[in-house]
This record gives structure tokens, C-alpha cells and sequence, in this order.
């Protein structure tokens, strides 16, 4: 197997999570579309910690799982909140801290 | 290198074989992915969700990191998709459509992905053309438990404050007051 392969898979994952991110208004779509993106950045860390043959590269991918699983927790109460004040969840009306 | 390929070329059926699960995992996550940014139904988007978190676990046991495999299985399929679908449930008005992005909006993250697609592309091309992955056994659980409560131990007590906040910290911002 070459490494690039599994680096040019990360990459087009990244590229669609960005696209999700940019062209959702939807809150929650938004999360998932920054689920695939770590997911990526995961494929990636394994990728090379399997090329030096170094653990390092799976405990950190750990790590962003922990992360990952942080982040949708917090987002998704804020947008619980936001649909609890408002009745929608999309983002384009999230503008109530602008000046 | 010359090791390396001479290891390659000693295990060659098993490497195509590994390339031709290789080239499926990864066709079927990159169709989820896609199908899972620009489907319009919210339920179904978490759906595809869960094929594409699941061939990057398969990815992982091709890469000899079981642990993070299973891990990846567990947490994000197991729980992470589970609280999506609470998430939508729980905001229902937007249980159909995602009443979609403008057609201009779409079509310039349209072009920001295919141009972040192309430099990040030619970059791993440019510099990782010919670099061999060989991979001989799997990572045992004992190496990664070692360097998670050995070397690691500062980062990994970071990330359980980390988790610890973040769940008090999404209880007070989603309680009824």
C-alpha cells in the first residue's frame, strides 16, 4: 500500500466536510459535516503513526475522538438553546450579537 | 527503502488484496460523505453519517490500529450518531428539509473545497508520491495502553478534565430554567 492513498482519502473527506460547513444552514447538519472533517484529520494520524510505526499517531486519534465527542456535546445544547429561543436552527438567523 | 519494498513485494498477494479492500472502503465513504452534505433530509444525512464513520474504522483495521477502530465504532457510531439523532428529534420543526443554502452560497463552498481539494492534493502528491506503507502485524492494545498511561498521561488527564467540562458545561447551557 502506498501512504498516499489514505492521505488523498483524508483530503477529499476534508474537502466535502468544508463544503458541508460553508453551504449548510442547519445547525445540526453543520455538526455532522464537522464530524466528517475530524474523521479525516483521524485517517491521517493513523496513516503516519502506522508509516513510523509509532504509537503516537493512535493515541492521538484517541484523543480527537474524546475531543469530537466533546465538541457534539456542547453543540448540540447550543443548538438545542437556540431552537428552545428562537423555534429554528438555522444559522443565517443566528445573528443576535450582531452589533 | 529498499527494505521496505522488499517486504512489500514478499507479502504481494496479501497487499493487493488489501488494496482492492482498500479502494472499496474508501469509494463507499467518499459516496456516503458526499450524499451526506447534500441530502436534504436531516434523519437520512445522520444515516450516511454512520456508513462513513464505519469505513474509516475499516480503514483503521487496515492500518493495524484495532484499538482505534473499535474505539471508533463504540464512541462515535455507538454514542456520537445516537445524540445527532437526539439532536434532531428534539429540534423537530427541522425534522424534513434542510430548507437549503442560497444557489450562489453553495456554489462558492463549492469552489472553496475543490480549490483546498487541489493544493492539499498536489502538496501529498508532490511530496509523498512514492512512500511505502508496510504493514507487518497489527498494533496490540497493550502498546497503546502503555504510551496512553506512560508517555501520554499529562494529555490524556487534559482530555478527561476536558470531557468533565464539557458535559457539565452542556447541561447548563440545555437546562430549562
Amino acid at each position: 500500500m502506498l501512504l498516499n492513498q489514505f492521505l488523498l482519502l483524508g483530503a477529499v473527506l476534508f474537502c466535502i466536510g468544508v463544503y458541508g460547513v460553508l453551504a449548510r444552514r442547519n445547525g445540526v447538519l453543520v455538526l455532522i459535516s464537522v464530524e466528517i472533517i475530524l474523521n479525516s484529520v483521524n485517517i491521517n494520524l493513523v496513516a503516519f503513526g502506522a508509516l513510523n510505526d509509532d504509537v503516537g499517531g493512535a493515541v492521538f486519534a484517541l484523543f480527537v475522538i474524546a475531543v469530537a465527542a466533546a465538541e457534539v456535546g456542547i453543540g448540540l445544547a447550543i443548538v438545542l438553546l437556540m431552537y428552545r429561543n428562537r423555534r429554528s436552527i438555522d444559522l443565517t438567523q443566528a445573528d443576535m450579537l450582531k452589533g | 527503502m529498499t527494505g521496505a519494498l522488499a517486504a512489500a513485494s514478499a507479502g504481494g498477494d496479501l497487499l493487493v488484496a488489501q488494496n482492492v479492500f482498500f479502494a472499496a472502503i474508501a469509494a463507499v465513504m467518499v459516496f456516503s460523505a458526499f450524499r451526506c452534505v447534500t441530502t436534504r433530509n436531516v434523519v437520512h444525512a445522520a444515516l450516511w453519517l454512520v456508513l462513513v464513520l464505519v469505513g474509516a474504522a475499516a480503514q483503521f483495521i487496515l492500518l493495524g490500529a484495532e484499538f482505534v477502530a473499535v474505539t471508533q465504532v463504540l464512541v462515535y457510531v455507538g454514542a456520537i450518531v445516537v445524540l445527532f439523532l437526539f439532536g434532531i428529534m428534539l429540534t423537530r420543526a427541522s425534522m424534513g428539509d434542510d430548507e437549503t443554502a442560497s444557489g450562489e452560497k453553495r456554489v462558492m463552498a463549492a469552489v472553496v473545497a475543490v480549490l483546498l481539494g487541489l493544493v492539499t492534493g498536489g502538496a501529498l502528491i508532490e511530496s509523498f508520491s512514492d512512500t511505502r506503507l508496510v504493514i507487518n502485524e497489527p498494533q496490540p492494545t497493550s502498546v497503546v495502553s502503555d504510551a496512553i498511561f506512560g508517555q501520554y498521561i499529562i494529555a490524556f488527564e487534559a482530555v478527561s478534565v476536558l470531557l468533565l467540562a464539557a458535559l457539565i458545561g452542556a447541561i447548563v447551557v440545555a437546562r430549562k430554567d
